[in-house]
């Protein structure tokens, strides 16, 4: 099944890309994608466990599935305000 | 009410959104950006965010103050793109009742913001450089920490 998943700052510019694209079997969780992210795109592994991870503009934890049609957010530590 | 916008925060605007014959205080916080973080002198800042969860966390944020607190109106915008030193960079306004309900209310905000919204800031520091701020990244070489 393919997810796409959306990187902001730091992982976007690691990554060279804004949406990356990943084939994984099913069922999908966010710590499956969390772990292959890692193993597609190495200059990611070192941050991926400080990463937070949204499905469909919710936070998400490593135990949520993740069906082909949502959005999913690779998100590294906010800096707002 | 929330918003992203690329442009000035208007703090006189703001003022006036929150303001209330009901309400007996008005807090408005703006957080405004640094010329220097330690010894680094920053020249500008620019601010991204993944746009629809980063107003949908601030919406939640919102009503979860108006259910904690009596808040009469309620104010959140954060600033994106580049943002000059000295300009606000985020807003929190709200008006309640009494005093110390809209300082605690807009204490509470700021701070969940600052924890929970989708938003990234990036120096561009005067030796020419640049950094993306991400409080709290751990660089672990260990790839078995993943999960």
């Amino acid at each position: 099944m393919k997810i796409r998943v959306k990187l902001f700052a730091l992982t976007r510019d690691l990554a060279g890309c804004e949406e990356v694209s990943l084939d994984l079997e099913r069922p999908v969780t966010v710590g499956a994608i969390r772990q292959n992210l890692g193993e597609t795109f190495a200059e990611l592994r070192p941050i991926l466990a400080s990463c937070a991870f949204a499905v469909n503009n919710e936070y998400a934890v490593n135990a949520v599935e993740v069906q082909a049609t949502d959005e999913v957010a690779c998100l590294p530590p906010v800096s707002g305000g | 009410m929330v918003e992203l916008t690329d442009l000035p925060v208007d703090a006189a605007a703001i003022t006036r959104m929150v303001t209330s014959p009901t309400s007996g205080a008005v807090v408005l916080f703006l957080g405004t950006t640094r010329q220097f973080t330690n010894a680094k002198e920053t020249v500008t800042l620019t601010y991204t965010a993944y746009a629809p969860m980063a107003s949908s966390e601030m919406e939640k944020l919102e009503n979860q103050a108006k259910a904690r607190w009596p808040v009469d109106q309620c104010v959140l915008i954060h600033r994106l793109g580049e943002v000059p030193i000295g300009e606000a960079s985020v807003a929190v306004a709200v008006s309640t009742p009494h005093r110390r309900d809209a300082f605690e209310a807009a204490s509470w905000l700021m701070d969940r913001l600052k924890e929970l919204v989708p938003v990234w800031k990036k120096e561009h520091w005067a030796s020419g450089s640049t950094d993306w701020v991400h409080p709290g990244l751990v660089h672990r070489s260990d790839e078995n920490t993943l999960q």
